[in-house]
């Protein structure tokens, strides 16, 4: 059985097929990347799966149970966390309380009180956020609310994580500091699904790749596969790519 | 002498409001000194009848109504960012549960039934409407009042044959009485919900709201609770007031103006504290009620250009002052040690 799975899974925003007759899964442990051209789908489908969208038609599956049709909030519960693209925080909040909101809702069952701050102070830790744990979010750069959103969405204990142009915007320190974020994370035992842009980040982190172009998968495979399949350079690496270096 | 007695009263009441806000802090100090003179002041409150003129406490009525309304307005507003015009419809529907239940029912029961009937309402409205954002659901909320407003007129020529109600009254000390215990009531459920993880989810919902559904937060249930939660205390005000002005028609009982004035006191004394809108509802409503009844021509032309000009050049309202002052007064000592 794979941790989440989908079938068919479309949806169109009027005369424009946005997702259109997908087939994914993901299984436990995996890191996936998720590319292609702008306008191709990734973040469509993840507001699929996080069910800000409902596939019309399709199913998605997770841990074998059906999840079309429930709220985000529920999703969450389940186990599936996200970020999003273009950050969305609590902005008057501070940090501490961004990730304490995680903690009290996005968790299945019910957590003491002492428990939620001793885990809550622990992710600050393990994201590099306890310096700045009592700063109001919109006064934070792009890296930090960025990690803030990663810390988010781990206090909701996750099974599944889903990263959103994680990288996109950040400078080249930054960059290998995420990227050595998301090792941590798959290493602490969660899976990931990551839409990403930069390459080198891809390449190096991804067990496997999906590659989406008009909404359609058209590639799927390792990253030595993806970087040397003629479809995907044609549409979306370009001829002289440098992927893989 | 009765200005005086209402003047200490509001004092009292602005330091409780501001003691709730103190309290859901964490870390406090002096903990006993500050309650007790949190329960000192409900203590001047709840005995003004006792030693002050019938007029204080017939005027302090009057301003505990536009309290209930403003701070429970802001309950559910203040954090969510939902403006909502619909305290009138609440409110009018507290004063028709007390016109109509009012001759068969003591007074206590017919306050909690109207409470009761606008906690339905409200969560009615809610389920429908708070799924729209902005202006829509402003619109609507406005929408509600005309027409409950309207319906209401309707029936009663078509079925009573008679535009307006007579409501039995209650003696001016029970009603003030039932105000300031629907006032502390209110200000422990405030508290409480600040206290809450509700209340964060709350804040969390006004600042992203779809960021908190994905973090676990149930947006709707959370909505729809608070909403129905803020609408007893000004349903259950609407009925306790109808039974001082023992008349009433549809269009005084759902009179549009409970619906603005409680978003334009809280801003005013602004939103960003609990005590603000305390602060905002008691001053105005003092005021109201002295403009009202000495200078009742230039009253309306003073509140608009107060208003005005808070909102031009104090955008954090009162608490926005207060809170500058204060940091001035923190800096300075700070420069000096």
């Amino acid at each position: 059985m794979h941790l989440l799975e989908g079938k068919g899974v479309s949806i169109h925003f009027g005369g424009l097929m946005a997702v259109s007759d997908v087939d994914f899964y993901v299984d436990e442990g995996e890191v996936v990347g998720l590319i292609g051209p702008n306008g191709a789908g990734k973040t469509t489908l993840f507001n699929l799966i996080s069910a800000a969208l409902q596939p019309k038609p399709g199913e998605i599956r997770f841990k074998g149970q059906k999840i079309n049709g429930f709220k985000p909030y529920k999703i969450c519960r389940l186990g599936i966390a996200r970020t999003f693209q273009i950050v969305k925080v609590f902005g008057s909040l501070p940090v501490i309380e961004n990730v304490r909101i995680g903690s009290l809702f996005g968790s299945a069952g019910r957590i003491s009180p002492a428990d939620i701050d001793r885990k809550v102070s622990e992710l600050l830790e393990f994201m590099g956020l306890s310096d700045v744990a009592y700063t109001p979010v919109k006064d934070l750069t792009l890296a930090h609310q960025k990690r803030l959103e990663v810390a988010r969405a781990l206090a909701t204990q996750p099974s599944l994580l889903m990263l959103d142009e994680l990288m996109a915007g950040l400078n080249p320190t930054e960059l290998n500091e995420a990227m050595e974020l998301v090792k941590k994370i798959r290493d602490s035992g969660i899976t990931i699904i990551m839409i990403e842009h930069v390459m080198k980040a891809i390449m190096n982190i991804c067990d496997r790749i999906i590659v989406l172009n008009y909404g359609k998968k058209l590639a799927e495979g390792t990253p030595q596969e993806i970087a040397n399949s003629k479809t995907v350079i044609e549409v979306y690496l370009g001829e002289k790519s440098d992927a893989g270096n | 002498m009765a200005d005086i007695m209402v003047l200490i009263n509001l004092l009292a009441l602005i330091y409780i409001g501001w003691f709730v806000d103190w309290a859901v802090k964490q870390n406090k100090s002096k903990v006993w000194l500050f309650s007790g003179l949190a329960i000192i002041m409900l203590v001047i409150l709840a005995t003004l009848p006792n030693y002050g003129p019938i007029y204080s406490y017939i005027m302090l009525s009057g301003i505990l109504m536009y309290l209930i309304l403003t701070v429970s307005w802001t309950m559910f507003s203040g954090p969510t960012g939902y403006i909502s015009l619909a305290s009138a419809a609440f409110f009018g529907v507290g004063i028709y549960t007390s016109a109509i239940l009012g001759k068969d029912l003591p007074v206590l029961v017919v306050v909690i039934i109207g409470g009761l009937i606008s906690v339905v309402l409200a969560a009615i409205v809610g389920a429908i409407t708070l799924r729209l954002r902005g202006i829509y659901f402003i619109v609507f909320t406005f929408g509600l009042v005309l027409l409950i407003s309207s319906v209401l007129l309707w029936y009663e020529i078509k079925f009573t044959g008679t535009r307006g109600r007579f409501i039995v009254a209650a003696s001016n000390d029970t009603i003030y009485y039932i105000m300031l215990g629907i006032t502390v009531l209110m200000f422990i459920a405030a508290y409480l919900i600040r206290r809450s993880k509700y209340g964060l989810a709350l804040q969390s919902i006004g600042q992203n709201e779809e960021a908190a559904a994905h973090m676990g937060i149930n947006v709707t249930a959370v909505k729809v609770a608070i909403f129905s939660i803020s609408a007893i205390f000004m349903g259950m005000a609407g009925s306790i007031m109808a039974m001082k002005w023992i008349y009433v028609d549809p269009y005084s009982a759902f009179d549009p103006f409970r619906s603005f004035l409680p978003v334009l006191m809280a801003i005013f004394g602004g939103m960003n504290k609990f005590y603000g809108p305390v602060l905002g509802a008691v001053i105005l409503a003092f005021l109201e009620e002295k403009l009202l009844t000495e200078f009742p021509y230039v009253y309306k032309l003073g509140f608009g250009i107060i208003l005005i000009a808070v909102i031009l050049y104090l955008p954090g309202g009162l608490v926005g002052v207060v809170e500058k002052v204060r940091a001035r007064i923190a800096k300075g000592k700070n420069a000096l040690t």
